[in-house]
């Protein structure tokens, strides 16, 4: 692809209609990150020392946990992923982004339904599905503003002015269906008064589950990275051919997984997880080979910069989705399953894949948008070294945790044994998250530093517009000599 | 892929064969699900909680249990036994040389070794146990073979898995269990023990309410927080509660003290006590052991 966008006025017009909506998405995205990695945190403490914070019902560890896999997941990850597709969309479109006050209310209804979703959490009133936690005034916030910057965003597709469609297209308009198909399902069957009975409410819990973490992250993930790399690279998407299938082949594999081997279902059902599982390294391979090929030769130094971070976030896409699909063969689900193995992985998808591609985006855009460059460029690559060193330790000895725990439960051991195997694993990944904590705070701390000046700038100009007319009329001889 | 309208497509039309499969199908097959029937029993399964229970549930939601305890028990095959409990009016020589004739029976052949075996250096005492083995159709053969002679025998079914092993459970879990439950939760994560029956492992409230406020005191090296906040330290009244915990050591309130268990503690408890699934279905079946054998 690397679509010829000419950086004429147009470039300009574009980064300027794009300015307030991204602020608004980042700037709480990146919020709800620091406060997700924290909520992470104090949930892996309890693991170290139970009586931690223990007393208080707000924070007991059963609600910790999901609100700490929903503020990443739904207040990081989906928000900045809107804001990135809007941008990837207008540039593509070689316009500006249309109704580009939608996506601003929009933002800000996203961040009040994640606010409103998580205190809901904190207080008990989680729907008790995994990923479907918020409550539903919190639902219905977040799908109207789903909603509104979709209507954005396709507006800005529809109306583009360059014709041609890319991968990228592909994967993100795709994403932009996904969402609120599987949000409003699933929402409307499990967060609902009349609820369906037994096991139905847990199999529609998976598909929404897998179809969100796996699906709709690998869409915009992969379209994003199927944008920045030719383009930082400054060559063609390799093998565009291979694109199109490996578009085609996860959305139509990838939708059928999710529903755990042994599962107290209809066995039909788990069979064909299985099997969709197994077909989908097929799109595995197609964009590995892909990415290998628009990277490899690229002259291109990186050094922490955010071509890296898209580089990392495609190894930990390939290396998430092959832990994913052997966990859903049955022989080692056996001994994986209701292990820290599937935490290890869903970890890698979110911090390891989606982040990471999320933060290069933003690194890469954010200096465009606003026209001026990161206000601590050297936090920046900090940022990317130590999220990879974090990430790696969180995710590689739980995946270990894991299998060791798993073996010993599935030899028939005693629980407390299995137990204390994991726990001596979770030390070394409590130190990760640390360490993702402290790279999330470089990047907040960037990205609210430049919205707080951008801010500023904005005041200084009003406060020069207020003035102007006054002192235009105060000293009108003046203005006429200049003149 | 060169218009919009097309990636609109295949979205849509991959998504909703997977809606298709994966929300409407079960819904449909399972969506009017009725209770089913204990096997050789004419109660039906499962029962409908009691409303503490019920509200239990809701406590189990709210405090997140699921996250770190799943309810579902997992089952890798099943062994079959036959066991003789009565030799009627035979004796066991005969017996044995019956049961050495019988060996020529095509569905036994495959096992004749072992069921001869196991007779070498028996020398009458019942129970035996002729038949010990995955292959149920052995079984059932060999018990209808014996049924002609005037001898008894029992069949047993016993589920095999390390679940069973440890105790979580008498048989897997099943679609069945969980038709009353709202949320059902099933959990993803074992970093407790599975509690699907923890109503047959611990069924006395009084410990259940004890691990809860204070998990070490019944567990010495628990991982699991303690819930003290469902709990009510007060100074004891006229007369102590006959709900206060008895603890001990470091774990007792100080003197003139008690604790005793709020609502929602005795709600969660009741529904922990509610959590059996130990009798055996048309899909998971098993012989239960009666005590008065
Ligand atoms: C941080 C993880 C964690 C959370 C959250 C948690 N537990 Fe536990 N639970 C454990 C561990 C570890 C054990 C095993 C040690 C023990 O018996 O205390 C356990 C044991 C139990 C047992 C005894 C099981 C047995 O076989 O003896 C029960 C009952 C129980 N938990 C109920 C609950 C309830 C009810 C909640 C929610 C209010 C809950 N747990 C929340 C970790 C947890």
């Amino acid at each position: 692809m690397n679509p010829t966008e000419n950086k004429s006025s147009c470039a300009n017009e574009i980064d300027a209609s794009l300015r307030v909506p991204l602020l608004a998405l980042f700037g709480g995205a990146a919020l709800w990150l620091v406060v997700g990695l924290v909520l992470g945190l104090i949930a892996g403490i309890k693991f170290h020392a139970p009586e931690f914070l223990s007393a208080c019902p707000l924070l007991t560890y059963g609600r910790v946990a999901p609100a700490a896999n929903d503020a990443i997941l739904y207040g990081f990850c989906i928000p900045a992923a809107l804001g990135v597709m809007l941008w990837i969309f207008a540039r593509l479109s070689q316009m500006p982004l249309a109704l580009p006050l939608v996506p601003v209310v929009a933002a800000n209804l996203w961040h009040l339904g994640v606010l409103v979703g998580l205190g809901g959490i904190l207080l008990g009133e989680s729907t008790g599905h995994p990923w479907l936690e918020f409550p539903r005034a919190a639902a219905v916030l977040l799908f109207a503003a789903f909603m509104l910057i979709a209507v954005s965003a396709a507006a800005t597709f529809g109306w583009r002015k360059e014709r041609t469609l890319y991968p990228s297209h592909w994967f993100m308009f795709a994403a932009l269906l996904w969402f609120p198909w599987i949000y409003s399902t699933a929402n409307l069957f499990l967060n609902s008064n009349k609820v369906p009975r037994g096991v139905v409410q847990s199999i529609i819990g998976w598909w929404f589950a897998n179809n969100l973490v796996f699906v709709w992250l690998a869409l915009v993930g992969v379209g994003i990275a199927f944008y920045l790399l030719p383009k930082i690279a400054g060559r063609a998407l390799a093998n565009s051919g291979y694109a199109q299938f490996a578009f085609l082949t996860l959305i139509l594999f990838g939708t059928w997984c999710g529903v755990p081997v042994g599962a107290p279902v209809p066995a039909w059902l788990p069979a064909l997880s299985s099997a969709a599982a197994a077909l989908t390294i097929v799109p595995l391979l197609a964009i590995l080979i892909i990415t290998i090929k628009t990277v490899c030769g690229a002259c291109v130094s990186c050094k922490g910069g955010p071509f890296c971070f898209v580089k990392f976030g495609m190894m930990s896409f390939i290396l998430s989705g092959i832990l994913y699909i052997s966990a859903a063969c049955p022989q080692y689900s056996r001994v994986l399953e209701f292990t820290w193995f599937g935490v290890a992985q869903t970890q890698l998808q979110l911090l390891g894949f989606a982040a990471m591609i999320l933060f290069g985006a933003i690194y890469e855009l954010l200096p465009q948008v606003m026209g001026k460059p990161l206000p601590f460029p050297k936090f920046a690559k900090a940022h990317f070294f130590i999220t990879m060193i974090g990430v790696l330790l969180f995710v590689v000895p739980l995946l270990i945790a894991g299998v060791e725990q798993g073996m010993k439960l599935h030899s028939g051991a005693a629980f407390a044994d299995a137990n204390a195997v994991a726990l001596k694993f979770l030390r070394v990944s409590t130190t990760g998250q640390l360490l993702v904590l402290l790279g999330a705070l470089l990047f907040a701390a960037n990205l609210l530093v430049m919205a707080i000046q951008w801010k500023l700038g904005v005041i200084k100009c009003v406060i020069a517009y207020i003035k102007s007319p006054l002192e235009a009329s105060e000293t009108p001889a003046t203005t006429e000599v200049k003149s | 892929m060169r218009t919009g309208i097309c990636i609109f497509m295949a979205a849509f039309i991959a998504l909703g064969a997977s809606w298709c499969g994966f929300v409407l199908a079960p819904m449909l097959q399972l969506g009017g699900a009725k209770q089913t029937v204990i096997l050789q029993s004419a109660d039906n399964w499962p029962q409908q909680r009691t409303g503490e229970a019920t509200l239990g549930l809701q406590v189990y939601r709210a405090y997140g249990c699921a996250a770190c305890h799943t309810e579902q028990v997992r089952q890798t095959g099943a062994a079959f036994e036959v066991t003789l409990t009565s030799l009627g009016t035979q004796k066991a020589a005969d017996f044995k040389d019956f049961i050495k004739s019988l060996m020529v029976v095509p569905d036994l052949a495959t096992s004749s070794n072992s069921i001869v075996g196991s007779l070498d250096k028996w020398n009458g005492e019942l129970p035996k146990t002729l038949y010990s083995g995955d292959d149920g159709d052995v079984a059932s053969a060999l018990a209808d073979h014996l049924k002609p002679v005037g001898v008894k025998t029992e069949t047993r079914i016993i589920a095999t898995g390390p679940d069973i092993a440890r105790g979580w459970g008498s048989r897997q879990s099943v679609a069945a269990d969980y038709l009353y439950d709202a949320p059902v939760q099933l959990g993803s994560l074992r970093a407790g023990p599975d509690l699907a029956n923890i109503g047959v492992r611990a069924p006395d409230a009084n410990w259940q309410w004890q691990h809860l406020y204070a998990p070490k005191s019944t567990t010495p090296n628990s991982t699991m927080p303690s819930f003290k906040f469902l709990f009510e330290v007060r100074a004891v009244g006229a007369a102590p509660s006959p709900d206060a915990l008895k603890l001990a050591g470091a774990f007792a309130p100080a003197a003139g003290f008690e604790v005793v268990p709020k609502p929602e503690a005795k709600e969660l408890a009741a529904y922990l006590l509610s959590l059996k699934a130990n009798v055996p279905l048309y899909e998971a079946p098993f012989t239960p052991v009666t005590l008065a054998k």
